[in-house]
């Protein structure tokens, strides 16, 4: 029963199926040792997410990340189901259990970096969109980490989508080596 | 020597048990079997039988049985979409065949007359060979196989104009007496045929299998292919071509898979019967007269028409490594050249001695067919292989299996609709002839016969299916059913659905992975209904039945280990009500505990 995962990957694609990069992303994440990914519209295609095993898992972790391609400038539905069930206020905030774990977003989306400026198509950066995964994840008293965007993602052709599996990869694997050892999380003993 | 019906057949069977696994552990194959026991207990073996002439004319209709199976595998549009194949390929074989051996012959200093018909005769293929041996290696679909197929189609027909024109270039003056009135009378039996087949034995079947007694079923499936073909050879034609006639027909019915399941036993202890009576009429005096002779003409008739096969279908543009097995399946003389020279013997257009070493040499190149394949096999084949390995494999098309569903009643209509709506190709097995009517009126394609046969799934296509959906009735068949595919087609996924707990356990012993309750989830609608009507709202209410029924899932999987004891415990009516309030009282503790874990 006992993983022995520190990085726990939560993937929501609705379009799994005609998804370009999605998949490979996934796939490639997966074989990283200490990782586990849960593909949530695999998972949970009904919508009911098990929020007991999933806050399990959470504990477990100490980097969280979101993998995700962006849906009307926010994060696909189920996913943010996800957040509501998993994060309860009154169990994630202060000082629950997800204080001193770290957050991460690898978003991908299909227009250029140059749309997302004052003035582009889409206004503003695109991280200004991620802004209430940031402040819940900062509420949770997580430590965010610098987003990975991926820009284009509907004209990329396979070697560029291999290319950016890799990386995504490597940039997590070096995550996870940053991460703190895990008996400074679990020790301490704060009291109640 | 006199035998009763009854010792004949014994001795067919006892050769054909003992010859058969023999040649095939020795991997030389069915037939080839067959033609060895043939010789074994015929006249020059052991000489256990003589009616040798009788036994072959009685065993055409394996023939005839195959013609009919393989019709009802052509529906009448595909027949038509072959029309160019059948008569392009046929005739460039024929023709082409016929003129090689012919002039051969000729240059060898045999006159014209002989020459052409014992040319004409020897183009023609076994159908029986040829065709069970595309089946049996499943070549029907490939280049090599349809053309294969349509040549031999078009030898059926050409073999009728044949023997009305080997009297013609005798010296005796049989006139044949088919003329403008056998024309007619053909072609009427044709038409009615067509009408007959249409609206008559469609009902009729329809009757028949509503008594559900397979017996008569059979019994109708077999007296229909010999009706046919007596009425086909009553008007001059082949018995073979009408039996395949009657089989196209038939080929769009609902009944298709049952009638070939019924008939297949038949049409393989007749095509067995076929070739050991090949094996009994090789005459071994005439062979042992001139055996050099002898061997030296099939040898070269087989070399000249193996030759032009093999050019044939270069010319025809078939893939290189096709090439020779086709010129192989079709390189020996077949059954009509038998009647061929018979016919030009009776009408002294070439003397009996002529025509007995012809016979002779056909036979011997029917038994050098499996030899030839088993050069294919073991030779040829792995030394193309190991060419290939090296380049880099063609992908494998996306599948194109199709989903079968075992029952077609409430459950499994519903099933059905969704993946038709969705284009998955199905095929559907049901038992209640009216219910089919009602669904082939819709569209569907729906087949009669008793789904938990493993040989009508067979029929059904289960080797080349990507599911089966099992939504039968009875729980009974359902476990019938699901433990025979286990066993013949471990690959084939299952989804069952059980008719309640118990059966659920028991499909899931037997390895089923995806079962649904059948009931399960509209009750579970009709709960969440209820607490809506309770005025718990729409979503809350929504939320606890997926709560519950999350939770349900769960339990039974751990309940699982333990179900034989409990069903012990539940057959006992006072420990099923102590169950029901153990399984109450487990449920409202677990959703209690989730719903606080969720909160907090």
């Amino acid at each position: 029963m006992m993983s022995t995962h520190r990085a726990l990957m939560v993937f929501a694609d609705p379009a799994l199926h005609r998804s370009r990069i999605s998949r490979r992303v996934g796939d490639a994440v997966r074989s990283l040792p200490g990782v586990q990914v849960q593909d949530l519209y695999e998972l949970y295609p009904d919508f009911f997410i098990d929020a007991r095993n999933e806050r399990s898992l959470l504990k477990q972790s100490d980097l969280l990340i979101f993998g995700f391609q962006l849906a009307w400038y926010s994060m696909p539905s189920l996913l943010k189901e996800w957040v509501d069930v998993v994060f309860k206020p009154e169990w994630a905030e202060g000082a629950g259990p997800l204080r001193g774990k770290s957050c991460w977003v690898a978003v991908a989306c299909n227009s250029m970096e140059a749309d997302y400026r004052p003035g582009g198509r889409h206004g503003r950066p695109l991280t200004d969109y991620l802004a209430p995964l940031e402040q819940a994840a900062r509420a949770c008293g997580m430590h965010w980490i610098e987003p990975h965007v991926y820009y284009g993602a509907d004209r990329a052709d396979a070697q560029a989508i291999d290319a950016h599996a890799a990386e995504l990869r490597e940039l997590m694997a070096a995550h996870i080596a940053r991460l703190p050892a895990p008996q400074a999380i679990e020790g301490g003993g704060h009291g109640a | 020597m006199e035998h009763s019906v009854l010792t004949v057949a014994m001795v067919y069977l006892a050769a054909a048990v003992v010859a058969v696994p023999l040649a095939r552990a020795l991997g030389l194959g069915a037939v080839l079997g067959y033609l060895l026991a043939g010789i074994a207990i015929g006249p020059w073996g052991m000489g256990l039988i003589s009616n040798v002439e009788t036994i072959l004319h009685f065993s055409e209709f394996g023939v005839v049985l195959l013609l009919f199976v393989i019709g009802l595998e052509l529906e009448p549009q595909r027949l038509w979409s072959l029309r160019r194949s059948i008569f392009g390929w046929g005739a460039a074989q024929v023709g082409g065949v016929t003129a090689v051996l012919c002039v051969a012959a000729w240059l060898a200093g045999i006159s014209w007359q002989v020459a052409l018909i014992a040319a004409l005769g020897l183009s023609l293929s076994s159908t029986a060979i040829a065709l069970t041996t595309m089946q049996e290696r499943n070549l029907l679909p490939t280049p090599a196989g349809q053309a294969g197929f349509s040549i031999l189609l078009f030898q059926d027909i050409a073999a009728i104009p044949m023997i009305a024109l080997v009297p013609v270039l005798g010296a005796a003056d049989a006139h044949a007496d088919a003329g403008a009135g056998g024309a007619l009378k053909a072609a009427g039996v044709i038409v009615g045929l067509l009408v007959v087949g249409h609206y008559l034995v469609r009902p009729v079947l329809r009757v028949i299998a509503r008594t559900h007694m397979r017996e008569i079923f059979t019994a109708f499936a077999l007296l229909l292919v010999i009706s046919v073909s007596l009425l086909m050879s009553w008007v001059g034609m082949s018995m073979a071509l009408g039996a395949f006639l009657a089989g196209v027909l038939l080929a769009d019915s609902e009944y298709r898979h049952a009638l070939e399941t019924d008939l297949e036993p038949f049409k393989g202890l007749l095509l067995g019967l076929f070739f050991i009576a090949v094996g009994m009429s090789v005459d071994f005096g005439v062979f042992l007269a001139q055996p050099w002779r002898i061997l030296g003409l099939a040898l070269g008739f087989l070399v000249l028409k193996t030759g032009v096969m093999y050019l044939l279908a270069r010319a025809f543009g078939m893939a290189g490594r096709q090439r020779t097995l086709f010129a192989f399946l079709l390189s020996q003389g077949g059954e009509f050249a038998f009647v061929v020279f018979g016919a030009a013997a009776t009408a002294r257009a070439f003397s009996e001695e002529t025509a007995s070493i012809l016979v002779l040499v056909v036979a011997l190149s029917m038994m050098a067919t499996p030899l030839l394949l088993i050069f294919y096999d073991r030779v040829l084949e792995p030394r193309w292989n190991g060419q290939r390995k090296k380049r880099k494999s063609d992908p494998i098309e996306a599948n194109e299996g199709h989903v079968i569903i075992a029952g077609f009643g409430r459950f499994g209509q519903i099933v059905g609709r969704l993946l038709h709506a969705n284009q998955v190709p199905l095929t559907m097995l049901d038992h209640d002839p009216d219910h089919i009517d009602t669904l082939r009126d819709f569209g569907f394609k729906v087949f009669y016969g008793d789904a938990t046969r493993i040989d009508l799934l067979t029929a059904a296509g289960a080797e080349k299916a990507r599911a089966l959906v099992i939504a039968i009735d009875g729980i009974e068949d359902s476990l019938k059913l699901a433990e025979a595919v286990r066993r013949e087609f471990p690959q084939l996924p299952i989804l069952a659905r059980a008719r309640n707990i118990t059966h659920y356990y028991e499909l899931m012993d037997l390895g089923v992975t995806v079962v649904e309750r059948e009931t399960f989830e509209s009750a579970l609608m009709m709960g969440r209904r209820v607490l809506e009507q309770l005025g718990f709202g729409a979503y809350l209410s929504r939320q606890a039945a997926m709560r519950f029924r999350e939770h349900n899932l769960k339990t039974v999987l751990e309940v699982y280990p333990y179900y034989k004891d409990r069903e012990q415990y539940v057959s006992q009516a006072r420990r099923a009500n102590e169950e029901l309030h153990a399984m109450f009282e487990r449920d409202f503790v677990a959703i209690k505990r989730d719903r606080e874990d969720e909160d907090a």
